[in-house]
């Protein structure tokens, strides 16, 4: 029954700054001494890590990526990405809650006015607050731009302006435990330009989660529905122009994408690590398994997919960070890692035999959680979708 | 003025990697990653604890150890500490415990302190003494292995929880403390602090600075000599004694055998 414990591998990375290394050393340490040792054992039980979420927010983790003027660590992706692959390798759960955590700022961080900057965004990014991203509806998963949650604006211009919002989303990350949810709407007519993007407080009257969803991985991480019924929302937490809001959730995607490419690659390396480790002590036929040729090379097979996936992500990181397009790399990378990671996880299984089959071993919830890396925030099929576009113009 | 609170801190090698020992007998240091011993963790939270109570109080983390053991103070600055002190000599190599304790006493007074909090030992020498010897080569009084600390005036009182009885212990400053690892859990850095650490101060000193001979320390100095040192042999299966009515024979005839009993 016993699962050894055993702390990751310590990863020689490339990192531009010393401050980046003591960064990475930190979000090691708070792996292994405060996600890793609870993972299992609370994904069994869906329990989700709210504590955990508040010490790393309190440790600077929860805004990396944004200007230190608003309270953010001011960190390059090549950077703020790695952290979330070592937190994704000690529990997804945490890694995507982080990354959806960062996508629900992004609207405000990118698009907002000065004035919704300096008085929301500190807030968002101090660690205490946790956001999710509305943006899929029961009817309308892949095709975004068809939602139907409806926002009228209400009031006149004065102080009593606002929206009504009437509407359900589905699948939200963190729906029921987020304090924010950056929400997509219509305001206008249908198609994209129809929408927009309404950053609204989780205790607003009329807005409620529905209990999560059963799902089959990623337990701890709770996925719900959340129900807008006439749910007022002033109308100065209107982020950017009515009408823009499409091409906001999109511009946060692109950036996500990155984050989940990230994630896939953490939870690929949890399970290369250890089915390498078991590798090494199972023996049969009078030796290691390891020696066995033909093991070994899958292990090499998912090394090597796993080096391939962090180089993707990174080249596609450093673009964004030198300002250059990203769109398309960024689809590239969150396809090629995801599929990785699936490939990755399932040979780990593989490797460890019927234990591998069990829960005594994490590799059949590595497995399990990779599947979902495949679907969500654009599932691998709307990434060749986009990836396609931009080669050929479309 | 303000209090001077002294946090020693040792850079350990890390106790979940292979460590070694290098062809001298010593610890080998060079191959291995290292970090802030876990127990003097404690310390440097206790210290800060304190300083934040007296609102008028200047941390100050001192290490003697190689290059690498700047990562040790790094990582105190970045959990708060004000700035750093770093003995670092290569005619350190290879001292023992009375040697270091000279090293860190020296380096102590020249830093000016009121209050020098120690770890309960160790993690890599486990010895536990250093706190002691300081107070002797100090003059000062020593309040050791405390489970709770603080100061109030110029005094610093604490608990002690021994096998048998729970003492509460007071020393009127300046005076060594050492604290447990049941003194309250350390707090991690947070990135700001990581990126505050940068600016802070670091004073790096060597033997010279300190006015200390280079043979009064080092392989030649130390009153204690290792002359070999053997791996612990890797773990057998162990032998299962079935109790067939000749159970409690078996197991007192292993015992002996392996000079238990
Ligand atoms: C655990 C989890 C967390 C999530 N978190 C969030 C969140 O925080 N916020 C949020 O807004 N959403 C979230 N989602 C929703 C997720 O983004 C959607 O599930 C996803 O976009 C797919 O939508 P759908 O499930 O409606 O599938 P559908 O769009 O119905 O797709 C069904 C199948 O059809 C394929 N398909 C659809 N269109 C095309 C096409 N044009 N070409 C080829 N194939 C196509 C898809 O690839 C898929 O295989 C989450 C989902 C899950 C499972
Ligand atoms: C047999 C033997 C072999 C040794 N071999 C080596 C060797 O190969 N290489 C080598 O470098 N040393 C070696 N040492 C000794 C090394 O000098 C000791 O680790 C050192 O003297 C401190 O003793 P300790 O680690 O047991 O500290 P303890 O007394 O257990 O430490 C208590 C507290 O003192 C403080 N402290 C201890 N050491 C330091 C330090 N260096 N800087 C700042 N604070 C400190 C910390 O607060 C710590 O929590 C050896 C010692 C012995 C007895």
């Amino acid at each position: 029954m016993s699962q050894p414990i055993r702390p990751l591998k310590s990863m020689d990375r490339q990192l531009p700054s010393e401050e980046a290394a003591d960064l990475l050393a930190l979000t090691r340490e708070l792996v292994e001494r405060e996600l890793a040792p609870r993972a299992a054992e609370e994904e069994a039980e869906g329990r989700f890590p709210r504590e955990a979420m508040r010490l790393l927010g309190r440790s600077g983790l929860l805004g990396l990526p944004y200007p230190e003027e608003y309270g953010g660590g001011e960190q390059p992706y090549e950077v703020y990405l790695q952290v979330l692959e070592e937190l994704a390798a000690g529990r997804l759960t945490v890694g995507m809650g982080v990354s959806v955590h960062t996508l629900a700022c992004h609207a405000l961080a990118t698009f907002g006015s000065e004035r919704q900057k300096q008085q929301w965004l500190p807030e968002l990014l101090g660690g205490e607050l946790l956001g999710a991203y509305c943006l899929s509806e029961p009817q309308s998963g892949s095709d975004a731009a068809a939602l139907t949650t409806r926002a009228v604006r209400e009031g006149g211009d004065g102080d009593d302006a606002h929206y009504s919002v009437t509407g359900t989303k589905a699948w939200i990350t963190h729906g029921g435990v987020a304090d924010f949810y950056s929400t997509m709407v219509r305001t206008g007519g249908p198609g994209p330009t129809g929408i927009s993007v309404l950053l609204v407080p989780a205790d607003t009257p009329g807005v409620a989660a529905d209990a999560p969803e059963r799902k089959m991985g990623l337990k701890g991480s709770p996925t719900a529905q959340v129900r807008f019924e006439a749910a007022r929302v002033p109308a100065e937490r209107l982020i950017g122009a009515e009408g823009q809001g499409f091409s906001i959730a999109l511009s946060a995607l692109d950036s996500g994408r990155l984050g989940i490419a990230a994630c896939a690659v953490g939870v690929a390396r949890a399970a290369l690590d250890y089915a390498v480790e078991y590798a090494r002590t199972r023996t049969q036929f009078g030796r290691p398994i390891a020696e066995f040729q033909g093991l070994s090379f899958m292990l090499a097979d998912m090394a090597t997919a796993v080096e391939a996936g962090r180089a993707l992500y990174l080249s596609a990181a450093r673009r964004r960070d030198a300002g250059l397009a990203f769109g398309k790399e960024a689809a590239m990378a969150k396809l090629f890692c995801t599929d990785a990671a699936m490939r990755v996880t399932t040979d780990a299984v593989q490797v460890l035999g019927g234990y591998g089959y069990t829960a005594d071993h994490p590799v059949e919830r590595y497995m399990r959680e990779a599947k979902v890396l495949q679907i969500l925030e654009g599932t691998n099929q709307i990434q060749r979708v986009v990836i396609g576009r931009k080669l050929t113009g479309g | 003025m303000s209090l001077r609170i002294v946090v020693c801190v040792k850079y350990v090698p890390d106790a979940t990697g292979d460590r070694r020992f290098a062809d001298d007998n010593t610890t080998d240091r060079d191959s291995v990653d290292g970090l802030l011993s876990e127990l003097d963790e404690y310390g440097v939270e206790q210290a800060l604890k304190i300083a934040e109570a007296s609102g008028d109080a200047e941390v100050t983390v001192l290490t003697v150890g190689p290059d690498d053991a700047k990562d040790a103070l790094r990582k105190a600055l970045s959990m708060g500490a004000d700035k750093a002190v770093h003995v670092n000599d290569d005619d350190i190599h290879g001292t023992d415990v009375i040697g270091t304790s000279a090293i860190l006493a020296k380096a102590i007074e020249k830093t000016g302190f009121d209050l020098v909090v120690c770890g309960m030992a160790s993690t890599d020498g486990t010895m536990g003494v250093i706190p002691a010897l300081l107070s002797e080569r100090l003059g000062v009084p020593q309040v050791t292995l405390l489970s709770e600390v603080g100061v109030e005036g110029g005094t610093v009182k604490g608990r002690r929880d021994g096998d048998a009885a729970t003492e509460l212990l007071e020393a009127s400053l300046p005076a060594v403390v050492s604290v447990t690892d049941q003194s309250g859990e350390a707090r991690y850095p947070s990135f700001k602090g990581i990126m505050a650490a940068k600016k802070k101060p670091v004073e790096s000193l060597d033997l010279d600075d300190l006015g200390i001979e280079a043979d009064e320390v080092g392989l030649a100095g130390a009153w204690t000599a290792v002359d070999s040192a053997t791996a612990r042999p890797a773990r057998t299966a162990g032998t299962i004694v079935k109790d067939e009515g000749e159970g409690g024979k078996q197991l007192a005839e292993f015992l002996a055998s392996q000079k238990f009993i």
